[in-house]
Protein backbone atom coordinates (compact mmCIF):
# COMPACT_ATOMS: atom_id res chain seq x y z
CA UNK A 1 0.00 0.00 0.00
CA UNK A 2 2.97 2.44 0.57
CA UNK A 3 4.28 2.10 -2.85
CA UNK A 4 0.84 3.43 -4.37
CA UNK A 5 0.58 6.02 -2.05
CA UNK A 6 4.17 7.20 -3.08
CA UNK A 7 3.43 6.45 -6.74
CA UNK A 8 0.07 8.21 -7.25
CA UNK A 9 1.05 11.07 -4.99
CA UNK A 10 3.89 11.19 -7.51
CA UNK A 11 1.50 11.10 -10.44
CA UNK A 12 -0.48 14.27 -8.99
CA UNK A 13 2.86 16.33 -8.35
CA UNK A 14 3.66 15.37 -12.00
CA UNK A 15 -0.10 16.56 -13.44
CA UNK A 16 -0.52 19.01 -11.62
CA UNK A 17 2.81 20.99 -12.90
CA UNK A 18 2.09 19.68 -16.44
CA UNK A 19 -1.36 21.53 -15.38
CA UNK A 20 0.51 24.87 -14.84
CA UNK A 21 3.04 24.71 -17.65
CA UNK A 22 0.33 23.49 -20.83
CA UNK A 23 -0.24 26.00 -23.07
CA UNK A 24 -3.31 23.60 -24.44
CA UNK A 25 -6.47 24.76 -21.78
CA UNK A 26 -8.25 21.15 -22.71
CA UNK A 27 -4.88 19.27 -22.38
CA UNK A 28 -4.37 21.31 -19.05
CA UNK A 29 -7.60 20.55 -18.35
CA UNK A 30 -6.89 16.56 -19.19
CA UNK A 31 -4.05 16.85 -16.42
CA UNK A 32 -6.25 18.20 -13.54
CA UNK A 33 -8.66 15.14 -14.09
CA UNK A 34 -5.61 13.07 -13.92
CA UNK A 35 -4.41 15.19 -10.82
CA UNK A 36 -7.88 14.84 -9.32
CA UNK A 37 -8.10 11.15 -9.58
CA UNK A 38 -4.29 10.62 -8.14
CA UNK A 39 -5.38 12.15 -4.86
CA UNK A 40 -8.34 10.30 -4.92
CA UNK A 41 -6.19 7.01 -4.80
CA UNK A 42 -4.29 8.46 -2.08
CA UNK A 43 -7.19 8.94 0.25
CA UNK A 44 -8.20 5.47 -0.69
CA UNK A 45 -4.95 4.74 0.45
CA UNK A 46 -4.89 6.67 3.95
CA UNK A 47 -8.14 4.50 4.97
CA UNK A 48 -10.87 6.78 3.28
CA UNK A 49 -12.92 4.93 0.21
CA UNK A 50 -15.65 7.43 0.62
CA UNK A 51 -13.77 10.90 0.25
CA UNK A 52 -12.16 9.26 -2.38
CA UNK A 53 -15.14 8.48 -4.30
CA UNK A 54 -16.66 11.60 -3.64
CA UNK A 55 -13.94 13.16 -5.23
CA UNK A 56 -13.63 11.43 -8.10
CA UNK A 57 -17.55 11.59 -8.33
CA UNK A 58 -17.43 15.24 -7.82
CA UNK A 59 -14.18 16.95 -8.66
CA UNK A 60 -13.58 14.54 -11.67
CA UNK A 61 -17.08 13.49 -13.00
CA UNK A 62 -18.63 17.32 -12.70
CA UNK A 63 -17.20 19.78 -11.73
CA UNK A 64 -13.98 19.32 -14.36
CA UNK A 65 -16.83 18.54 -17.06
CA UNK A 66 -18.20 22.03 -16.77
CA UNK A 67 -14.78 23.09 -16.86
CA UNK A 68 -14.25 21.38 -20.44
CA UNK A 69 -17.61 22.41 -21.66
CA UNK A 70 -16.44 25.94 -21.33
CA UNK A 71 -13.19 25.68 -22.63
CA UNK A 72 -14.87 23.69 -25.45
CA UNK A 73 -17.16 26.61 -25.80
CA UNK A 74 -14.56 29.02 -26.19
CA UNK A 75 -12.97 27.26 -29.31
CA UNK A 76 -8.95 28.54 -28.23
CA UNK A 77 -6.41 28.15 -31.23
CA UNK A 78 -2.84 28.31 -32.06
CA UNK A 79 -3.04 32.47 -30.70
CA UNK A 80 -4.02 32.00 -27.58
CA UNK A 81 -1.30 28.87 -27.04
CA UNK A 82 1.48 31.48 -28.17
CA UNK A 83 -0.21 34.28 -25.18
CA UNK A 84 -0.18 31.62 -22.96
CA UNK A 85 3.48 31.10 -24.04
CA UNK A 86 4.28 35.21 -23.32
CA UNK A 87 2.54 34.45 -19.80
CA UNK A 88 4.50 32.32 -18.62
CA UNK A 89 7.48 34.49 -18.03
CA UNK A 90 9.58 34.53 -14.18
CA UNK A 91 7.33 37.63 -13.05
CA UNK A 92 4.27 35.66 -13.28
CA UNK A 93 5.49 32.60 -11.70
CA UNK A 94 8.29 33.41 -9.22
CA UNK A 95 5.39 34.88 -6.66
CA UNK A 96 3.62 31.58 -6.41
CA UNK A 97 6.96 29.55 -6.73
CA UNK A 98 8.22 31.26 -3.69
CA UNK A 99 4.85 30.63 -1.43
CA UNK A 100 4.49 27.47 -2.69
CA UNK A 101 8.46 27.08 -1.50
CA UNK A 102 7.41 28.16 2.04
CA UNK A 103 4.50 25.43 2.51
CA UNK A 104 7.00 22.68 1.07
CA UNK A 105 9.49 24.01 3.98
CA UNK A 106 6.98 23.51 5.90
CA UNK A 107 6.28 20.09 5.05
CA UNK A 108 9.58 19.12 5.10
CA UNK A 109 9.51 20.57 9.32
CA UNK A 110 6.65 18.75 10.29
CA UNK A 111 8.07 15.51 8.85
CA UNK A 112 11.07 16.63 10.65
CA UNK A 113 9.23 16.82 13.87
CA UNK A 114 7.91 12.76 13.20
CA UNK A 115 4.59 14.02 12.70
CA UNK A 116 4.72 12.29 9.20
CA UNK A 117 3.02 8.73 9.90
CA UNK A 118 -0.88 9.41 10.66
CA UNK A 119 -2.54 6.58 12.19
CA UNK A 120 -4.61 4.82 9.27
CA UNK A 121 -7.98 4.90 10.58
CA UNK A 122 -10.71 3.74 8.10
CA UNK A 123 -13.47 6.78 7.82
CA UNK A 124 -16.22 5.19 6.09
CA UNK A 125 -19.29 7.31 5.11
CA UNK A 126 -21.29 6.83 8.51
CA UNK A 127 -18.48 8.88 10.32
CA UNK A 128 -18.17 11.47 7.59
CA UNK A 129 -21.84 11.77 7.59
CA UNK A 130 -21.83 11.93 11.80
CA UNK A 131 -18.99 14.58 11.83
CA UNK A 132 -20.57 16.50 9.42
CA UNK A 133 -24.13 16.96 10.74
CA UNK A 134 -22.67 17.19 14.43
CA UNK A 135 -19.33 19.47 15.27
CA UNK A 136 -19.58 20.76 11.69
CA UNK A 137 -22.81 21.35 11.11
CA UNK A 138 -22.45 25.44 10.62
CA UNK A 139 -20.00 24.66 8.57
CA UNK A 140 -22.69 22.28 6.43
CA UNK A 141 -25.00 25.13 6.54
CA UNK A 142 -23.04 27.99 5.58
CA UNK A 143 -22.26 26.32 2.24
CA UNK A 144 -25.31 25.40 1.37
CA UNK A 145 -26.73 28.88 1.97
CA UNK A 146 -23.60 30.15 -0.53
CA UNK A 147 -24.74 27.40 -2.84
CA UNK A 148 -28.11 28.74 -2.47
CA UNK A 149 -27.18 32.28 -3.29
CA UNK A 150 -25.08 30.80 -6.44
CA UNK A 151 -28.27 29.15 -7.84
CA UNK A 152 -30.71 32.28 -7.08
CA UNK A 153 -27.76 34.38 -8.93
CA UNK A 154 -27.66 31.72 -11.74
CA UNK A 155 -31.41 31.63 -12.42
CA UNK A 156 -31.11 35.69 -12.29
CA UNK A 157 -28.66 35.40 -15.30
CA UNK A 158 -29.93 32.94 -17.20
CA UNK A 159 -33.25 34.65 -16.98
CA UNK A 160 -33.14 37.63 -19.08
CA UNK A 161 -35.45 38.22 -21.92
CA UNK A 162 -33.29 39.78 -23.89
CA UNK A 163 -30.85 36.94 -24.48
CA UNK A 164 -27.97 37.88 -27.31
CA UNK A 165 -25.82 35.08 -26.81
CA UNK A 166 -24.31 36.08 -23.78
CA UNK A 167 -21.50 33.88 -22.72
CA UNK A 168 -22.57 34.05 -19.00
CA UNK A 169 -26.20 32.09 -20.02
CA UNK A 170 -24.25 29.86 -21.85
CA UNK A 171 -21.60 29.08 -19.37
CA UNK A 172 -24.76 27.79 -16.88
CA UNK A 173 -24.45 24.29 -19.06
CA UNK A 174 -28.14 24.02 -17.82
CA UNK A 175 -32.04 25.02 -18.27
CA UNK A 176 -33.16 27.04 -21.19
CA UNK A 177 -30.83 29.94 -20.85
CA UNK A 178 -27.95 27.87 -22.73
CA UNK A 179 -30.24 25.70 -24.84
CA UNK A 180 -31.83 28.80 -26.49
CA UNK A 181 -28.26 30.48 -27.58
CA UNK A 182 -27.02 26.64 -28.35
CA UNK A 183 -28.00 27.28 -31.98
CA UNK A 184 -26.85 31.14 -32.20
CA UNK A 185 -23.36 30.34 -30.60
CA UNK A 186 -21.71 27.62 -33.10
CA UNK A 187 -22.92 29.11 -35.91
CA UNK A 188 -19.91 31.66 -36.31
CA UNK A 189 -17.95 28.83 -34.14
CA UNK B 1 -2.92 -18.88 -4.87
CA UNK B 2 -5.94 -20.90 -5.45
CA UNK B 3 -8.28 -17.62 -4.28
CA UNK B 4 -6.08 -15.33 -7.15
CA UNK B 5 -6.62 -17.79 -9.48
CA UNK B 6 -10.37 -17.90 -8.88
CA UNK B 7 -10.27 -13.91 -9.41
CA UNK B 8 -8.46 -14.19 -12.90
CA UNK B 9 -10.60 -16.46 -13.84
CA UNK B 10 -13.35 -14.30 -13.34
CA UNK B 11 -12.31 -11.86 -14.79
CA UNK B 12 -11.27 -13.62 -17.55
CA UNK B 13 -14.86 -15.17 -17.75
CA UNK B 14 -16.50 -12.24 -17.57
CA UNK B 15 -14.80 -10.14 -19.97
CA UNK B 16 -14.88 -12.89 -22.34
CA UNK B 17 -18.80 -13.57 -22.15
CA UNK B 18 -19.34 -9.26 -21.62
CA UNK B 19 -17.66 -8.62 -25.00
CA UNK B 20 -19.49 -11.80 -27.15
CA UNK B 21 -22.65 -10.33 -25.56
CA UNK B 22 -22.37 -7.02 -26.86
CA UNK B 23 -21.68 -7.67 -30.08
CA UNK B 24 -24.15 -10.52 -30.27
CA UNK B 25 -26.57 -7.16 -28.53
CA UNK B 26 -26.39 -5.76 -31.54
CA UNK B 27 -28.47 -8.30 -33.59
CA UNK B 28 -30.39 -9.09 -30.95
CA UNK B 29 -31.77 -5.62 -31.30
CA UNK B 30 -31.64 -5.40 -34.66
CA UNK B 31 -33.86 -8.65 -34.20
CA UNK B 32 -36.20 -6.93 -31.68
CA UNK B 33 -37.02 -4.12 -33.33
CA UNK B 34 -38.19 -5.92 -36.79
CA UNK B 35 -40.31 -8.01 -34.64
CA UNK B 36 -41.46 -4.79 -32.74
CA UNK B 37 -41.64 -2.76 -36.39
CA UNK B 38 -43.65 -5.62 -38.14
CA UNK B 39 -40.16 -6.59 -40.11
CA UNK B 40 -37.72 -9.10 -40.22
CA UNK B 41 -34.34 -7.48 -39.39
CA UNK B 42 -30.80 -9.38 -40.23
CA UNK B 43 -32.00 -12.89 -41.32
CA UNK B 44 -29.11 -14.12 -43.60
CA UNK B 45 -25.94 -14.21 -42.01
CA UNK B 46 -25.67 -17.94 -39.78
CA UNK B 47 -28.73 -19.60 -38.31
CA UNK B 48 -31.29 -16.48 -37.76
CA UNK B 49 -28.97 -14.18 -38.58
CA UNK B 50 -26.56 -14.69 -35.52
CA UNK B 51 -23.26 -13.96 -37.63
CA UNK B 52 -24.75 -10.37 -38.44
CA UNK B 53 -22.70 -8.93 -35.60
CA UNK B 54 -19.02 -11.24 -36.75
CA UNK B 55 -19.85 -9.88 -40.51
CA UNK B 56 -20.00 -6.48 -39.19
CA UNK B 57 -16.74 -7.20 -37.06
CA UNK B 58 -14.74 -8.37 -39.72
CA UNK B 59 -16.23 -5.23 -41.45
CA UNK B 60 -14.99 -2.57 -38.85
CA UNK B 61 -11.49 -4.51 -38.42
CA UNK B 62 -11.15 -4.28 -42.38
CA UNK B 63 -11.78 -0.08 -43.02
CA UNK B 64 -9.32 2.13 -43.04
CA UNK B 65 -8.79 3.37 -39.67
CA UNK B 66 -8.30 7.23 -40.22
CA UNK B 67 -7.36 10.23 -38.26
CA UNK B 68 -8.69 13.11 -39.90
CA UNK B 69 -5.54 16.21 -40.06
CA UNK B 70 -7.50 18.57 -38.34
CA UNK B 71 -8.03 16.45 -35.58
CA UNK B 72 -6.23 16.60 -32.15
CA UNK B 73 -4.49 13.57 -32.47
CA UNK B 74 -3.56 12.34 -28.86
CA UNK B 75 -7.16 13.40 -27.90
CA UNK B 76 -8.79 11.78 -31.04
CA UNK B 77 -7.29 8.48 -29.88
CA UNK B 78 -7.69 8.82 -26.17
CA UNK B 79 -11.35 9.09 -26.51
CA UNK B 80 -13.00 6.23 -27.32
CA UNK B 81 -10.55 4.28 -25.58
CA UNK B 82 -11.88 6.03 -22.23
CA UNK B 83 -15.69 4.81 -22.48
CA UNK B 84 -14.55 1.30 -22.64
CA UNK B 85 -12.10 1.34 -20.13
CA UNK B 86 -14.74 3.28 -18.16
CA UNK B 87 -17.74 0.60 -18.47
CA UNK B 88 -15.83 -1.96 -18.38
CA UNK B 89 -14.29 -0.71 -14.83
CA UNK B 90 -17.98 0.15 -13.96
CA UNK B 91 -18.30 -3.99 -14.48
CA UNK B 92 -15.74 -4.85 -11.98
CA UNK B 93 -18.23 -4.60 -8.69
CA UNK B 94 -21.36 -5.88 -10.34
CA UNK B 95 -22.36 -8.89 -8.27
CA UNK B 96 -23.17 -11.87 -10.82
CA UNK B 97 -24.26 -14.54 -8.17
CA UNK B 98 -22.65 -15.52 -5.32
CA UNK B 99 -19.09 -16.30 -5.74
CA UNK B 100 -18.99 -14.56 -9.33
CA UNK B 101 -17.83 -11.37 -9.39
CA UNK B 102 -14.63 -9.53 -9.68
CA UNK B 103 -14.18 -7.22 -6.62
CA UNK B 104 -16.59 -7.17 -3.56
CA UNK B 105 -16.02 -3.17 -2.89
CA UNK B 106 -17.45 -1.45 0.37
CA UNK B 107 -18.04 1.52 -1.74
CA UNK B 108 -19.52 -0.24 -4.81
CA UNK B 109 -22.40 1.70 -5.52
CA UNK B 110 -20.17 4.57 -5.57
CA UNK B 111 -17.58 3.32 -7.41
CA UNK B 112 -20.27 2.56 -10.16
CA UNK B 113 -21.26 6.11 -10.45
CA UNK B 114 -17.84 7.63 -10.50
CA UNK B 115 -16.84 5.57 -13.76
CA UNK B 116 -20.02 6.70 -15.21
CA UNK B 117 -19.26 10.11 -14.41
CA UNK B 118 -15.69 9.58 -16.03
CA UNK B 119 -17.69 8.07 -19.24
CA UNK B 120 -18.60 11.57 -20.31
CA UNK B 121 -14.99 12.62 -20.71
CA UNK B 122 -15.04 9.97 -23.81
CA UNK B 123 -18.21 11.78 -25.99
CA UNK B 124 -17.04 15.15 -24.97
CA UNK B 125 -13.58 15.09 -25.61
CA UNK B 126 -13.79 12.89 -28.94
CA UNK B 127 -16.74 15.64 -30.19
CA UNK B 128 -14.21 18.16 -29.41
CA UNK B 129 -11.26 16.62 -30.76
CA UNK B 130 -12.63 15.77 -33.76
CA UNK B 131 -12.77 19.38 -34.79
CA UNK B 132 -16.18 18.88 -36.89
CA UNK B 133 -19.38 21.34 -35.96
CA UNK B 134 -21.67 18.24 -35.81
CA UNK B 135 -19.11 16.23 -33.30
CA UNK B 136 -18.83 19.94 -31.36
CA UNK B 137 -22.44 19.75 -31.33
CA UNK B 138 -22.81 16.63 -30.10
CA UNK B 139 -19.72 16.97 -27.89
CA UNK B 140 -22.01 20.08 -26.07
CA UNK B 141 -25.03 17.89 -25.74
CA UNK B 142 -23.61 14.97 -24.17
CA UNK B 143 -21.77 17.14 -21.64
CA UNK B 144 -24.97 18.94 -20.59
CA UNK B 145 -27.58 16.11 -20.80
CA UNK B 146 -25.03 13.39 -19.18
CA UNK B 147 -23.98 16.03 -16.14
CA UNK B 148 -27.70 17.11 -15.47
CA UNK B 149 -29.37 13.54 -15.46
CA UNK B 150 -26.31 12.46 -13.36
CA UNK B 151 -27.18 14.28 -10.44
CA UNK B 152 -30.40 12.64 -9.91
CA UNK B 153 -28.98 9.58 -10.87
CA UNK B 154 -26.86 9.42 -7.73
CA UNK B 155 -29.90 10.98 -5.52
CA UNK B 156 -32.55 8.42 -7.15
CA UNK B 157 -30.05 5.16 -6.01
CA UNK B 158 -29.94 7.00 -2.42
CA UNK B 159 -33.22 5.73 -1.15
CA UNK B 160 -31.99 2.08 -1.63
CA UNK B 161 -29.01 2.77 0.43
CA UNK B 162 -30.35 4.34 3.27
CA UNK B 163 -32.93 0.84 3.48
CA UNK B 164 -30.00 -1.76 2.56
CA UNK B 165 -27.95 0.72 5.10
CA UNK B 166 -24.65 -0.24 2.75
CA UNK B 167 -22.79 0.77 -0.25
CA UNK B 168 -22.07 -2.61 -0.48
CA UNK B 169 -23.76 -4.36 -4.01
CA UNK B 170 -23.74 -7.47 -2.36
CA UNK B 171 -25.29 -6.67 1.46
CA UNK B 172 -27.71 -4.64 -1.12
CA UNK B 173 -28.76 -7.45 -2.74
CA UNK B 174 -29.20 -9.53 0.51
CA UNK B 175 -31.24 -6.84 1.94
CA UNK B 176 -33.74 -7.83 -0.56
CA UNK B 177 -34.37 -11.55 0.57
CA UNK B 178 -37.77 -10.56 1.54
CA UNK B 179 -38.63 -8.07 -0.82
CA UNK B 180 -37.18 -6.77 -3.80
CA UNK B 181 -36.39 -2.47 -3.58
CA UNK B 182 -38.46 -2.13 -6.94
CA UNK B 183 -41.65 -1.96 -4.24
CA UNK B 184 -40.73 0.28 -1.32
CA UNK B 185 -38.34 2.34 -4.03
CA UNK B 186 -40.74 2.69 -7.01
CA UNK B 187 -40.36 6.17 -7.73
CA UNK B 188 -36.74 5.57 -7.53
CA UNK B 189 -36.47 3.07 -9.53
CA UNK B 190 -38.28 5.33 -12.29
CA UNK B 191 -36.33 8.10 -12.20
CA UNK B 192 -33.22 6.06 -12.26
CA UNK B 193 -34.61 4.06 -15.08
CA UNK B 194 -34.95 7.58 -17.20
CA UNK B 195 -31.65 8.50 -15.96
CA UNK B 196 -29.94 4.83 -17.01
CA UNK B 197 -30.97 5.68 -20.75
CA UNK B 198 -29.50 9.63 -20.39
CA UNK B 199 -26.39 7.76 -19.39
CA UNK B 200 -26.08 5.30 -21.56
CA UNK B 201 -26.99 7.40 -24.59
CA UNK B 202 -29.96 5.49 -25.88
CA UNK B 203 -33.17 6.63 -27.53
CA UNK B 204 -34.64 8.51 -26.76
CA UNK B 205 -32.11 10.54 -25.19
CA UNK B 206 -29.61 9.99 -27.62
CA UNK B 207 -29.59 13.72 -28.21
CA UNK B 208 -25.33 13.33 -28.58
CA UNK B 209 -25.74 11.21 -31.59
CA UNK B 210 -28.84 12.20 -33.39
CA UNK B 211 -28.16 10.98 -36.69
CA UNK B 212 -30.97 12.84 -38.38
CA UNK B 213 -30.02 16.16 -36.93
CA UNK B 214 -25.89 15.72 -36.37
CA UNK B 215 -25.18 13.05 -39.00
CA UNK B 216 -23.47 10.46 -36.14
CA UNK B 217 -22.91 13.36 -33.50
CA UNK B 218 -19.37 13.22 -31.13
CA UNK B 219 -18.57 10.19 -33.70
CA UNK B 220 -19.06 11.59 -37.13
CA UNK B 221 -15.14 11.54 -37.75
CA UNK B 222 -14.52 7.89 -36.37
CA UNK B 223 -13.71 5.01 -38.80
CA UNK B 224 -12.88 0.99 -38.33
CA UNK B 225 -12.14 0.06 -34.58
CA UNK B 226 -12.18 3.67 -33.08
CA UNK B 227 -15.82 3.79 -34.14
CA UNK B 228 -15.96 -0.15 -32.94
CA UNK B 229 -14.77 0.76 -29.52
CA UNK B 230 -17.75 3.59 -28.97
CA UNK B 231 -19.78 0.79 -30.14
CA UNK B 232 -19.02 -1.66 -27.90
CA UNK B 233 -18.52 0.99 -25.25
CA UNK B 234 -22.19 1.59 -25.70
CA UNK B 235 -23.58 -1.88 -25.48
CA UNK B 236 -21.58 -2.68 -22.69
CA UNK B 237 -23.34 0.25 -21.00
CA UNK B 238 -26.67 -0.95 -21.78
CA UNK B 239 -25.77 -4.09 -19.99
CA UNK B 240 -23.69 -2.61 -17.24
CA UNK B 241 -27.08 -0.14 -16.49
CA UNK B 242 -29.62 -3.29 -16.67
CA UNK B 243 -27.10 -5.02 -14.39
CA UNK B 244 -26.97 -2.46 -11.74
CA UNK B 245 -30.89 -2.16 -12.17
CA UNK B 246 -31.55 -5.76 -11.27
CA UNK B 247 -28.75 -5.48 -8.59
CA UNK B 248 -30.67 -2.77 -6.91
CA UNK B 249 -34.05 -2.71 -7.49
CA UNK B 250 -35.17 -6.45 -8.62
CA UNK B 251 -32.93 -8.47 -6.03
CA UNK B 252 -30.21 -9.53 -8.29
CA UNK B 253 -29.44 -13.03 -8.15
CA UNK B 254 -32.33 -13.97 -5.93
CA UNK B 255 -35.54 -16.29 -7.25
CA UNK B 256 -36.43 -19.29 -6.37
CA UNK B 257 -36.11 -22.70 -7.77
CA UNK B 258 -33.62 -21.38 -10.81
CA UNK B 259 -30.13 -20.93 -10.06
CA UNK B 260 -28.64 -17.98 -8.80
CA UNK B 261 -26.51 -17.01 -11.92
CA UNK B 262 -29.87 -18.04 -14.48
CA UNK B 263 -31.82 -15.56 -12.30
CA UNK B 264 -29.22 -13.12 -12.71
CA UNK B 265 -29.27 -13.12 -16.63
CA UNK B 266 -32.64 -13.83 -16.61
CA UNK B 267 -33.37 -10.66 -15.07
CA UNK B 268 -31.01 -8.44 -17.07
CA UNK B 269 -32.08 -9.66 -20.41
CA UNK B 270 -35.17 -8.93 -19.37
CA UNK B 271 -34.24 -5.16 -19.01
CA UNK B 272 -32.34 -5.28 -21.65
CA UNK B 273 -35.03 -6.11 -23.64
CA UNK B 274 -37.38 -3.02 -22.12
CA UNK B 275 -34.38 -0.46 -23.34
CA UNK B 276 -34.53 -1.83 -26.72
CA UNK B 277 -38.48 -1.71 -26.79
CA UNK B 278 -38.24 1.91 -25.19
CA UNK B 279 -36.21 2.57 -28.52
CA UNK B 280 -38.59 1.28 -30.68
CA UNK B 281 -41.68 2.98 -29.37
CA UNK B 282 -40.28 6.18 -28.09
CA UNK B 283 -39.59 9.38 -30.30
CA UNK B 284 -36.37 11.83 -29.41
CA UNK B 285 -37.39 14.71 -27.42
CA UNK B 286 -36.07 18.80 -28.47
CA UNK B 287 -33.26 19.39 -26.39
CA UNK B 288 -34.66 22.07 -24.47
CA UNK B 289 -37.47 19.64 -23.29
CA UNK B 290 -34.93 16.85 -22.52
CA UNK B 291 -32.92 19.77 -19.74
CA UNK B 292 -36.53 20.67 -18.82
CA UNK B 293 -37.60 17.26 -17.80
CA UNK B 294 -34.57 16.40 -16.25
CA UNK B 295 -34.39 19.63 -13.79
CA UNK B 296 -37.84 20.50 -13.50
CA UNK B 297 -39.37 16.81 -13.01
CA UNK B 298 -36.69 14.48 -11.99
CA UNK B 299 -34.35 16.05 -9.47
CA UNK B 300 -37.88 17.03 -7.57
CA UNK B 301 -39.26 13.85 -7.58
CA UNK B 302 -35.85 11.95 -6.31
CA UNK B 303 -35.59 14.33 -3.77
CA UNK B 304 -39.60 13.73 -2.41
CA UNK B 305 -38.14 10.47 -3.06
CA UNK B 306 -35.70 11.14 -0.56
CA UNK B 307 -37.73 12.81 1.61
CA UNK B 308 -40.13 9.72 1.88
CA UNK B 309 -38.07 7.28 2.66
CA UNK B 310 -36.01 9.23 5.05
CA UNK B 311 -39.23 9.89 6.89
CA UNK B 312 -40.14 6.10 6.53
CA UNK B 313 -36.42 5.09 8.04
CA UNK B 314 -36.62 7.30 10.94
CA UNK B 315 -40.59 6.64 12.07
CA UNK B 316 -40.07 2.47 12.00
CA UNK B 317 -36.07 2.53 13.05
CA UNK B 318 -35.57 0.81 10.18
Amino acid sequence: MEITFYLSGAIAIAATLMVITGLSAVHALLYLIVSLLAVAIVFFVLGAPFAAALEVIIYAGAIMVLFVFVMMMLNLGKAAATKERNWLNPGMWVGPAILAALLLAELLYIFAQGGGTSPTVMVDAKAVGISLFGPYLLGVELASLLLLAGLVGACHLGWREGREGDDVGLARGSGEGWAAGDGRGHENG
Amino acid sequence: MSELAHTWSNVVVILIFLFSFAALLSWIERRLLGVWQDRYGPNRVGPFGMLQSVADAIKLLAKEDWIPPFADKALFVLAPAVIATTTLLAFAVVPIAPGIGVVDLNIGLLFFLAMSSLGVYSIVLGGWASNNKYSLLGGFRAAAQMLSYEVFMGLSLMGVVMLAGSFNLRDIVAAQEDLWFCIPQILGLITFTVAGIAEARRLPFDLPEAENELVAGFHTEYSSMKFGLFFIGEYVGIILISAVMVTLFFGGWLGPLLPPLMWFLLKTFIVIGFFILLRASLPRPRYDQLMGYGWKVMLPLTLVNLLITGAIVLAWGL
